[in-house]
């Protein structure tokens, strides 16, 4: 085990052990030469690895990303970085029409390319740079979708995204970005093998999320089990495709269902969490009816009282539970 | 490579220094121009010190430095053209005649800001000036500019479209399908590219193979200008020809700008977000080139104000900024309703 390292920086050994190792790696996208731009997710790689295979562009994240799973067709593996998720909707047409379908619709080979979308949000920055679209993109078949909620998966499902065969999304939210673990030292990893992780057994709840949501459900866990309450927390960690196994076994043991997400209520992660439980377990199995905290089906506002309410917090997922258990 | 697609002496910050040539120009007009950009120069200064002490949260881009464009464009249009912006929009706003009190007030996330403090410094909005909306997805402005020079065109009023965007939104495609679909329909939009030459982090030249964007009108048959972006005077006069051709019918025009920021990309430094190969005396000769001094020098040098009222003017426009701080800070926050309340539009009475 190493001393404590940040999600930012396993962020930044997993790009140093993919590009110290795995010469068909490159990097490319907005800010990667810049000390101001990715944070230290990205610190100084173009000068560790030169500014061949670390590649800064142009603002142009449709061509990037297009060029970047011509590339993966053509013996590489790129990462794509979109400093943030909003621009990324931009690169949405080689996403979701080339990557995801290339391997399905030529009978072919996927492109082994792996997207990074970078969930930055709150302080007052708006509708426009605060957006969470991991389930817009766990919606479409063809394109894996992870999303870290720890350090060690920062790495490790970063690694993991690089060697994967197919189109990966690798999601990383900045408000995790100074959580801090110890972790041993990084390998190769088989996405495909990769299932979701109970962080903590509990009995009388079941609280499942992905990304900084987990950060919420343990934390909220934390107050219940003062509480007298026992949570259990699954994370999810790959949202597509989507493992409902871990899930229903914990719900058949607690009974009681709460899914936490960070992107919006409709058509949302939550509700494909519940709803996969829901449609595997007899109705029998729940104690109480599974409910979901999401954001609001709104946009994200500027004004500090606005993002107040706006965002879930640890409060919030307790009062949930403590309404179901009342049920 | 031609020269003629460079901008070579224009990208020279030694180059321009010297007294506008304002013959020609009335007195008063000239001060409404010098009052205009000063007005522009201190309501910047104001935010990058709201920035400062941390009363600012939402990111600000702020254009010191670039505020002869805005306010040289803004004298060729008139209430009912639509004006879009970018992230970098404050000049845009005010140049219009944008209050400064709702500039702030939406700064600090106030209900009465220009945005019904819903955006923030990136989303500033004035349609009763004329200013129709900024937003900072970089280039996003620039399609929707089109739509509203079709929608003047089927008005067929002789209102024209306007579309500020950077150098750096020019490496995005849209902006190619826009001049493609402006030029082929002759519709009546003045695209006004503000070469600060940066874009974030990164200079012209590590994105782009020339440093003038006025190549891409060219390609697209759009009659284009490429001017010093730090002259007020030559804004006017470019921005006066294409707005003029535009509203009698002569389709799409391009400005190019040249000018410079004098701040990081967003927020107040001028060390910190900066381009990662600009030096300070790059900044330092830029600085002398600045919009505002030569149009205040040149005005005195003609004998047409002295320096005693410039200080007197700065004074008070310094006085106006610093009272539209305070009541901005006075105004109240938006309700939380309006999180919901603003999704979608209210139901139509029966
Ligand atoms: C689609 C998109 N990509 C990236 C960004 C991040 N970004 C904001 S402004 C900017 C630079 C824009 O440069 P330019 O158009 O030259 O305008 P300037 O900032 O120089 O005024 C970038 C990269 C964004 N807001 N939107």
């Amino acid at each position: 085990m190493s001393a404590p390292v940040s999600y930012a920086e396993a962020i930044l050994q997993a790009f140093r052990y993919l590009l110290g190792n795995y010469p068909e790696v490159f990097a490319i996208g907005q800010g990667l030469w810049s000390p101001w731009y990715v944070g230290a997710s990205m610190k100084d790689l173009d000068k560790e690895f030169g500014q061949a295979r670390v590649i800064d562009t142009p603002i142009s994240e449709l061509a990037t990303t297009g060029a970047a799973i011509g590339a993966s067709l053509n013996g590489y593996r790129p990462i794509v970085i979109h400093p943030r998720m909003d621009f990324m909707v931009l690169a949405t047409d080689q996403i979701v029409n080339q990557a995801a379908k290339w391997r399905h619709m030529l009978g072919g080979k996927s492109p082994a390319v792996t997207i990074r979308g970078i969930v930055n949000r709150g302080g007052e920055q708006g509708a426009q740079h605060s957006q969470a679209l991991h389930a817009w993109y766990a919606h479409v078949p063809g394109l894996r979708v992870v999303m870290p909620a720890t350090p060690e998966d920062a790495r490790d499902l970063l690694i993991a995204a690089t060697l994967c065969d197919d189109p990966v999304l690798y999601i990383d939210d900045r408000w995790l970005y100074d959580l801090s673990a110890e972790m041993p030292p990084p390998g190769p990893i088989d996405l495909t093998t990769q299932l979701p992780k109970v962080l903590r057994v509990g009995t009388d709840i079941t609280l499942v999320a992905a990304s900084y949501s987990v950060t919420l459900a343990r934390k909220a866990a934390e107050v219940l089990a003062k509480k007298g309450v026992s949570a259990e927390v699954i994370d999810l960690r790959i949202v597509n495709p989507l493992d409902h196994g871990t899930t229903c076994a914990s719900v058949k043991k607690t009974g009681r269902l709460l899914a936490i997400d960070g992107g919006w209520r409709t058509c949302g992660l939550a509700g494909e969490i519940i709803a996969g439980a829901v449609e595997s377990l007899p109705p029998s199995a729940f104690r109480a009816r599974p409910r979901r905290i999401t954001l609001p089906d709104a946009p994200a506002p500027t004004s500090k009282l606005l993002e107040k309410v706006y965002y879930p917090n640890t409060e919030r997922v307790v009062a949930a539970v403590e309404e179901m258990l009342a049920e | 490579m031609t020269e003629s697609q460079r901008l070579g002496p224009l990208a020279d910050p030694a180059q321009f220094t010297d007294a506008l040539n304002i013959a020609g120009y009335a007195a008063d007009d000239l001060k409404r121009l010098l009052r205009a950009m000063l007005t522009i120069r201190f309501a910047e200064e104001a935010v990058a010190d709201l920035v400062e002490t941390g009363e600012a949260v939402c990111p600000c881009h702020l254009g010191i430095g670039q505020e002869a464009i805005a306010v040289g464009v803004s004298s060729a249009l008139r209430r009912t053209d639509r004006v879009y912006g970018n992230h970098r929009s404050h000049s845009h706003y005010l140049a219009l005649g944008g209050e400064l009190f709702a500039m702030y007030a939406e700064i600090l996330g106030r209900k009465t800001g220009a945005s019904q403090g819903m955006g923030g410094s990136m989303h500033l909005y004035a349609p009763e000036v004329g200013f129709s909306g900024s937003v900072p997805i970089v280039g996003a402005t620039i399609p929707i500019a089109v739509g509203a020079g079709l929608a003047a065109k089927m008005d067929g009023k002789g209102d024209v479209a306007v579309t500020y965007f950077g150098d750096g939104a020019c490496e995005e495609g849209v902006v190619h399908e826009s001049l493609n679909m402006a030029a082929v329909y002759k519709l009546p939009v003045l695209f006004v590219c503000e070469n600060n030459l940066y874009a974030s982090h990164l200079d012209i030249g590590l994105r782009q193979p020339s440093d003038s964007t006025a190549r891409f009108a060219k390609a697209h048959s759009i009659p284009y200008r490429v001017i010093d972006g730090n002259d007020v005077t030559a804004v006017i006069k470019a921005a006066g020809e294409l707005v003029k051709a535009a509203r009698e019918g002569g389709g799409p025009g391009f400005l190019e700008a040249v000018t410079f920021r004098w701040r990081g990309h967003v927020g107040p430094k001028e060390d910190i977000d900066v381009g990662v190969r600009r030096k300070p005396e790059i900044l330092a000769a830029w600085r002398h080139r600045d919009p505002v001094r030569r149009l205040r020098d040149s005005m005195i040098e003609a004998d047409l104000v002295t320096s005693v009222d410039v200080e007197k003017t700065c004074a008070d426009i310094k006085c106006t900024v610093a009272k539209a701080v305070a009541n901005a800070r006075k105004a109240d926050y938006p309700g939380t309703n309006a999180l919901l309340d603003l999704v979608y539009a209210p139901r139509r009475h029966q």
